[in-house]
């Protein structure tokens, strides 16, 4: 009924107290638990655009980084495209595989877990005809997404499943893969 | 205007047990029923029910199952009646066909007005229940009207529901009982599943509420848990009272020809829209059991328990690779959709600052305000606080706060 927990301090880099911390302060003031993230993004040439990501909305407040983090994306030369960046769709597995990842560390401080490695392989299958409007039946997403994960971690098998399995109870971008999400595009 | 010391509202095994707890302790009072004593179990609930736990587990105070059947499950006429004759034996002074329609404060009094008349009291007692209405998500609002929807209040048996599709909403014990027997039926029937925990009707030759009682798993505490709120949400196990049933779990289900496919999460366009999370929730489910299982495996060998079957871990719950994600509900391929979502109590009556932005009653294992309690919510004092065989051990510890609390509010 227990996770399983050691005598061994475990430092996985992730600050638990403070998340658990943040959870009294939200559940004092809902209000703050309000976050708005956003990307900035210009196109470049042919299917090439730059994202800059810095600002925030949390806490009641904006925030600004210290840094500006830039995500491009393009298409492969298969596309007759320049092929300098990652398709969207792999930034979008990219970015499940690290939510996951960052998640199952939590997960892993929280238990009192040491991890020693993670490393997702992720595979998303999608059918070219969809995006090229050829068959309606055939959607422009992925028809599946797979993800396997190789972990070294001071645990039994089943707990590592139970940091996987809790990892996508919590995880962002696994919702918003697997979860209809409203999304309203307008021209400013 | 009548003045009493206590008023205890519902006549339900809670109400029943709190009643047979202050007449212990010479505390005058009043169980006012909006019905019939233990009328829930009969009018709310569908026909095939039978409770989840066995007949020796439906203990409460100064009464127990003496019946000739101890390991089988009562349906819904023996737990009434099991009820009726508990509030004989403990000659509860219950008035029937008396519905509460406000508790207000009045001084340090309480004022509760009801269908019959009006109470003076200095204790309230709310033991209506925790599954007094069915909980429905917004998107039923999203239903297109060609479908016929039901509710666990509403649905009785499959004689019901048109011949056809059903989808079935949750697949906890209510979904799963409810998507068997249309299935048996000859329904075409489809189980949304969210997060679910299974369990086998036995293991190792004994029924899963003697591990789960004898292993002391039901009398964990709040205080032995380390995330409360959340384990008061836990859904409640793929079971049946069924002894002859090995397990009624997605496994059975689909053997039966059941499809299961994700969380509904939502309407679109007269689509419903399924949960990829599918695969995770049949894992955490796996995991689940795993655990609990493993951990009665290690308390019988720390009590040393002889006559044990050799323990038989559950194959890992199949699901298929490519559920359905979406379904139209125009075609008429479904006809129905059963919303197996579970309960929440209803406080509507309750008009006092006591609710938190969910409105969701604030108490602390109980207490709500001074002379102020509830009973036979999940979780509330501990694991088995909505079970029958909990709710006594909950009213005993409640009822002894009320006799400290009523000397010193008194003086």
């Amino acid at each position: 009924m227990t996770t399983s927990t050691q005598d061994k301090p475990v430092s996985n880099g992730v600050n638990t107290e403070a998340l658990i911390g943040a959870r009294g302060v939200f559940a004092e003031m809902p209000q703050a638990a309000s976050f708005t993230f956003r990307s900035n993004c210009d196109w470049v040439d042919g299917s090439e655009s730059r994202n800059t990501i810095n600002g925030y909305f949390g806490l009641g407040e904006e925030h600004i980084r210290k840094q500006t983090f830039v995500i491009s994306s393009d298409h492969p030369a298969v596309f007759s495209a320049t092929d300098r960046a990652p398709t969207p769709p792999e930034i979008a597995l990219s970015a499940l595989a690290s939510c996951l990842t960052g998640g199952i560390a939590a997960v892993a401080q929280h238990r009192g877990i040491q991890l020693r490695k993670v490393q997702a392989v992720v595979e998303g299958d999608m059918d070219m005809r969809g995006i090229l409007g050829m068959d309606p039946d055939i959607r422009n997403g992925f028809s599946a997404v797979r993800v396997t994960f190789n972990i070294d971690a001071d645990a039994s098998d089943d707990d590592i499943r139970a940091l996987v399995a809790q990892s996508q109870k919590r995880s962002t971008v696994f919702d918003l893969m697997t979860n209809p999400t409203n999304v309203h595009v307008v021209v400013a | 205007m009548r003045c009493i010391s206590t008023v205890i509202i519902g006549a339900g095994q809670a109400g029943l047990a709190m009643s047979k707890c202050l007449s212990d302790r010479s505390v005058t009072h009043v169980v006012l029923e909006r019905g019939e004593i233990a009328q829930s179990w009969v009018k709310d609930r569908w026909d095939s029910l039978r409770l989840l736990t066995p007949n020796w587990q439906s203990r409460l105070p100064g009464f127990s199952y003496r019946g000739p059947d101890p390991d089988g499950f009562m349906n819904m006429p023996q737990i009434t009646d099991y009820l009726r004759d508990y509030a004989h034996v403990i000659a509860a002074p219950v008035e029937e066909h008396t519905t509460v329609s406000s508790v207000t404060p009045d001084g340090n009094s309480y004022l509760v007005c009801t269908s019959r008349g009006d109470w003076i009291c200095d204790n309230v007692v709310v033991a209506s229940g925790a599954c007094a209405q069915p909980r429905l998500p917004q998107i039923a609002n999203a239903v297109p009207t060609s479908i016929a929807q039901l509710s666990l209040a509403t649905y009785k048996s499959p004689n019901q529901v048109a011949q056809g599709g059903v989808l079935v909403v949750g697949a906890s014990a209510s979904g799963v009982q409810i998507a068997a027997e249309l299935s048996t039926t000859g329904h075409s029937v489809t189980l949304a599943v969210g997060e679910h925990i299974r369990a086998p009707r036995h293991y190792r030759g004994r029924d899963i509420q003697w591990w789960l009682d004898r292993t002391g798993v039901l009398d964990a505490a709040v205080k032995d848990v380390d995330d409360i709120a959340r384990a008061r949400r836990v859904p409640s196990f793929q079971l049946m009272g069924d002894a002859g049933l090995d397990a009624i779990d997605l496994n059975t289900l689909q053997a039966m020809g059941v499809a299961i496919t994700g969380r509904l999460v939502g309407i679109r366009h007269g689509k419903a829209q399924f949960s990829g999370s599918l695969a995770n929730h049949c894992a955490m489910s796996d995991l689940k059991i795993g655990r609990l299982l493993e951990h009665f495996d290690d308390w019988a060998m720390c009590v040393n328990l002889p006559d044990l079957q050799v323990p038989r871990r559950l194959p890992p719950t199949c699901f298929p690779s490519s559920p359905h994600l979406t379904a139209d509900l125009n075609n008429g391929a479904f006809r129905t959709i059963v919303w197996a979502t579970g309960y929440s109590p209803d406080f509507s009556w309750l008009k006092l600052p006591v609710f938190d932005q969910k409105d969701t009653l604030i108490h602390d294992q109980g207490v709500v305000a001074p002379g102020l309690y509830v009973l036979g919510l999940p979780f509330m004092r501990r694991r088995k606080s909505a079970l029958i065989d909990g709710v006594g051990g909950d009213a005993q510890a409640l009822a002894d706060h009320l006799v400290a609390n009523r000397t010193k509010r008194a003086a």
